[in-house]
């Protein structure tokens, strides 16, 4: 334990004592952690990754009788999509473990060279097809990095309160799929009972329950629906009572305990070593957050800290995502507070179409619907690259412009396919049966992954 | 002994095509985005359990159906056939959402542009992706389509 104390404050790392089941919050508002400014020999090891072991050999020892090669997937209920592995065992021992990727890759970088730039948002939101809204919101501020332009206040407020909720929403399914894949089948059924009530208002404002194309390049598609605040306030009255019957049913509970505690270690080295963002990183003792780094649409206004866990393992990943739901509805009840009036989208008339009732009165208005509905708005030439905090990490999108209305390349930084490469470090030398576990701990979603 | 209060009459066929219908358990073919909502669709709120499908069976050889939810990529093609030729007879295949059923808005490179090109499909389930009553309906359709079709397969 003090070998560990050490390297976090080697690390300079914001860590709270860690008291089981307890609360633990670091605060980052002290600006950046300085990663590099004092380039000890160990801290240069531990961010090139040369101090984290990742060759697995034979040991001499061992046959090649005693060694079994598994195949898991790609058709496997627990590897939540179509990820397949190839597990090398001993008796009981995972050795090795390969992930094979690419079951759903769909050309959707290649598709996004294809579209107009307000097209593009249709593309990327079904691509971590948990997080839609974040998808799109990271598009939308690479074009609009490109454009130089600046939202009004309403879009982003705006932005802000559906991507949290999102958060939400993904973070309910992580749990309740996590749970199944353990055998906590209620988990299941709790889960997505709640994120109906979020689905609902989803489909109220953007007309549909998944891949809404709701942010766009410019603001946002509509304006939030009559009497919002009535849905909103029953959602934040009604996801922390639930919450609590999770922790009643799981956090006190002998088995889900032991079966997930110092289960799946991924250790701050291994995540820094091998780009591990997000609720993993979190829970491994690094507090990094991109809300509080790099803030973006305005969330730096707003009131709220990142949770932070040190445990390292399964059971910490499945809690901190708990602790972070508490945080988001934090966030959108300030942003149902504090949302601005005015236009929910830029009153550029290169960039938004006019509204339809203005089409029957004015010509002009008529000429530029027209532009934009067949060309799209041109993208002056140059590259860009933004990042949001997505419920799995850093989610970053990146775009070369040539000067036309579609990107010259379109490529997005997705988490899910940084966090899984852990996948053989966190299995490496476990029993076959917390593979699961770990899998559903990092919650990939290989729409991500593969694209 | 019986009484003639519990004898009721009817013909083998209509009795097989009911039982078929009554218990349909579909294989676990969650692929993509589609595959959230085949998730709420059997989870509480819309609970396919009413319809006797709430098992999903990971194994397809206990499957009579398969919901093939998601975009199809060239590289799961083949496993998606293989999936299929393992499910025993009598088997029906519902294409849920617009990849799997066209494919989509993905006409590229990397997908195949409908499921139909690889196995044969009962029902076609519209919508990017649809919700989970349109799932319903899509396998409501499919029961009416068992009690009113061929019973040869």
């Amino acid at each position: 334990m003090d070998d560990e104390n050490k390297l976090r404050d080697d690390l300079e790392l914001w860590a709270t004592n860690s008291e089981e089941g307890g609360w633990n919050i670091a605060s980052t508002d002290e600006g950046s952690q300085k990663m590099l400014e004092d380039e000890s020999e160990k801290q240069i090891k531990i961010q090139t990754g040369s101090d984290v072991v990742d060759d697995y050999f034979y040991s001499e020892e061992t046959t090649d009788d005693e060694r079994m090669i598994v195949n898991m997937g790609p058709q496997h209920p627990s590897t939540h999509g179509v990820l397949r592995l190839q597990v090398e065992l001993e008796g009981e021992v995972v050795r090795r473990v390969k992930p094979v990727i690419g079951y759903l890759h769909t050309g959707m970088e290649k598709t996004g060279e294809e579209l107009a730039y307000f097209q593009g948002p249709t593309n990327t939101t079904r691509m971590d097809y948990l997080s839609p809204l974040f998808n799109e919101l990271v598009f939308s501020l690479t074009t609009e990095k490109l454009l130089n332009i600046e939202v009004p206040e309403r879009a982003d407020s705006i932005r802000i309160l559906m991507t949290e909720l999102n958060r939400i929403s993904s973070h309910l399914v992580a749990l309740a799929t996590g749970g199944m894949d353990i055998g906590a089948l209620s988990m299941m059924i709790f889960g997505f009972r709640e994120r109906e009530l979020i689905l609902n208002f989803f489909e109220k404002t953007t007309g549909l329950r998944m891949n809404h194309n709701y942010i766009r390049p410019g603001g946002v598609a509509a304006d939030l629906p009559d009497n919002w605040q009535k849905d909103v306030k029953e959602i934040l009255k009604v996801i922390p009572e639930k919450l609590k019957d999770y922790d009643e049913m799981l956090l006190d509970n002998p088995i889900w305990k032991g079966r997930l505690k110092n289960v799946g270690i991924l250790t701050t080295e291994e995540c820094l070593a091998y780009g591990i963002t997000g609720p993993s990183l979190r829970a491994s003792g690094f507090s990094w957050d991109l809300r509080k780094m790099q803030p973006y649409s305005g969330i730096e206004n707003y009131e709220f800290e990142v949770p932070l866990l040190t445990d390292s393992d399964v059971f910490s990943r499945w809690r901190i995502k708990v602790l972070e739901i508490f945080e988001s509805l934090k966030i959108v009840e300030q942003v149902m507070d504090t949302i601005p009036k005015g236009p929910y989208r830029i009153q550029d008339k290169k960039v938004t179409p006019p509204p339809r009732k203005r089409l029957d009165e004015s010509m002009e208005a008529l000429i530029h619907h027209f532009k934009i509905y067949t060309e799209g708005f041109k993208v002056p030439p140059g590259e860009a690259y933004v990042a949001v905090e997505s419920p799995r990490g850093e989610l970053g999108c990146y775009i070369v412009s040539d000067g036309t209305a579609k990107p010259y390349r379109m490529h997005i930084r997705g988490p899910s396919f940084c966090n899984l490469q852990a996948l053989p470090v966190i299995m490496a030398d476990s029993p076959i049966a917390d593979a699961v576990a770990a899998i559903a701990s990092l919650d990939p979603v290989i729409g991500d992954v593969d694209r | 002994m019986f009484s003639p209060d519990n004898i009721f009459t009817t013909t083998i066929d209509k009795a097989v095509r009911w039982s078929r219908t009554q218990s349909m358990w579909p294989v676990t073919f969650g692929l993509a985005c589609c595959a959230i909502e085949m998730m709420a669709a059997g989870s509480a709120k819309y609970d396919l359990a009413r319809y006797g499908m709430e098992v999903f069976r990971a194994s397809p050889r206990q499957a009579d159906l398969m919901i093939v939810a998601g975009r199809v990529s060239q590289k799961m093609a083949p496993v998606l056939r293989q999936v299929y030729d393992q499910m025993a007879e009598p088997k029906w295949v519902i294409a849920m959402g617009a990849c799997s059923s066209t494919g989509g808005m993905f006409n590229n490179y990397a997908l195949v542009q409908g499921v139909d090109h690889i196995v044969p499909v009962d029902i076609y389930v519209p919508g990017c992706p649809p919700g989970p009553q349109s799932l319903m309906h899509g396998i409501l359709t499919l029961h009416d389509k068992i009690m009113d079709g061929e019973i040869n397969r």
